[in-house]
């Protein structure tokens, strides 16, 4: 795919956005499900297995992607700090979108449950059953949730920083449009 | 297949004969992967329908402060104000503490729905009935307050213990959603099968601790009925889980078993 070299490639900007949509439900999910003990508990759960891996395998497909056609430069006069800060929060973010479903997936073999992805699709174990081990994901998944919401704030932030504040084409390098 | 008979409450020292009610749990393990778990009680109804109902039962519940045991003015507020409980009332008032696991009916309590392979729907509800119908040892008035292990051990010894599922299939319009209301006797049952068990481990080590016997661990075929009860069962055992296996990860911020909580 041809595509110019200040916006990221059509496949990215289509990942980037529908990945971002389907990581902040699945936050909001993962927190109202575990809040809840009404019958949106039993839904949210359902949607929540399915949605995890639907991430998991978008995330390969992105991180192929992304090691393929490398991301247009940061603007040149951008401090150094801030460089760093860009690249640390985005091999964050990739680990952990590959992370936490991978976590939750690891959690559920652990803790000793079929991993049922809806009335009959069961995935295989990918942990040996271990309730120490159970009890050591389980806290991880949310942990790691926590640093994943915290990291999208900062994520979006930079975000609006750079196209309302420096008006230095990061922003619409990810819109697609100049 | 792994089970687990228990009986009910927050305290695990509590002795077999305060309360009448016992238990049994259930883990199949299916040859396709899927599971199937089920809890069930020793009583036909549960005593509320909704989960904001069994919040209020367990606050009324609650100790007095000052004399160490529920106060009845409130219980008796609870009881006036869920009318619903009467069922389950009338059972406890003639249920005693069993001396035995093997001559009690575990129910299902809660309504599920088994699917056929052209999705048609049929809600059910299922009971271990007991092949063992002694009136047991007198075991309990020994003075041993953990009766109910000892008996189940020294049964085993003689044989395994049978019980047959029966599974009672609703008409049309009984309610699906209610776990204070039996349905009628002249139901259609089903008897789907008959359980063995001939052998027993003590919890502390074996396998049945680690399982969260959550009623909606369900294979292909059965699904949850509109049950508001089934979704808090669901997540409340969760959260049980996840506490008892964090204190058995000796995680920082779980509880930790001590001499003191024993009682």
């Amino acid at each position: 795919m041809k595509a110019a070299t200040n916006t990221f490639t059509l496949a990215a900007r289509v990942l980037h956005w529908l990945m971002a949509a389907m990581i902040l439900a699945m936050l909001f999910i993962g927190v109202g499900m575990v809040a809840s003990v009404s019958a949106r508990h039993a839904w949210l759960l359902a949607i929540h297995k399915p949605l995890g891996i639907a991430i998991l395998l978008l995330a390969v497909v992105r991180l192929a992607v992304r090691l393929r056609h490398p991301p247009p430069p940061l603007p040149a006069d951008l401090p150094a700090l801030q460089k760093l800060a860009a690249r640390a929060s985005y091999w964050l973010l990739y680990f952990l979108m590959l992370a936490m479903p991978l976590i939750g997936w690891a959690m559920l073999s652990a803790g000793g449950y079929p991993v049922m992805l809806g009335t009959s699709l069961r995935l295989p174990p990918i942990f040996p059953a271990s309730p120490v081990a159970f009890a050591v994901l389980r806290h991880l998944h949310g942990g790691f949730a926590m640093l994943l919401f915290l990291t999208f704030l900062a994520h979006m932030a930079a975000a609006l920083y750079h196209g309302l504040i420096r008006r230095d084409g990061v922003l619409s390098s990810m819109l697609g449009r100049r | 297949m792994v089970g687990r008979f228990a009986i009910p409450g927050s305290n695990p020292y509590a002795p077999d004969g305060s309360v009448p009610i016992r238990s049994m749990a259930l883990r199949f393990a299916l040859a396709n992967g899927q599971q199937w778990r089920t809890g069930m009680n020793s009583m036909p109804v549960f005593p509320v329908a909704t989960p904001q109902a069994f919040f209020a039962q367990l606050q009324a519940q609650q100790p007095d402060p000052a004399t160490g045991k529920p106060n009845p003015a409130k219980l008796a507020a609870f009881f006036a104000a869920h009318p619903e409980t009467a069922a389950f009332r009338a059972w406890a008032k003639t249920a005693k503490p069993s001396a035995s696991f093997a001559t009690e009916s575990y129910w299902s309590l809660n309504v599920f729905v088994f699917v056929d392979a052209k999705g048609k729907r049929q809600p059910v509800r299922w009971r271990m009935a007991p092949e063992a119908a002694d009136a047991g040892s007198d075991a309990g008035r020994t003075g041993d307050t953990d009766y109910l292990a000892a008996d189940l051990a020294e049964r085993l010894t003689q044989g395994p213990l049978r019980w047959q599922l029966q599974v009672t299939l609703a008409n049309p319009d009984d309610p699906t959603n209610d776990a204070t209301k039996a349905w009628p006797d002249d139901r259609r049952t089903i008897d789907a099968g008959t359980l063995v068990l001939e052998r027993a481990e003590p919890q502390d080590s074996g396998p049945c601790r680690d399982i969260n016997y959550d009623p909606l661990v369900l294979p292909a075929g059965i699904a949850a009925s509109d049950d508001p009860l089934l979704p808090a069962r669901s997540a409340a055992y969760a959260d049980s889980y996840l506490r008892r296996t964090s204190e058995e990860a000796r995680l920082p911020g779980s509880a930790a078993p001590s001499a003191e909580t024993k009682r």
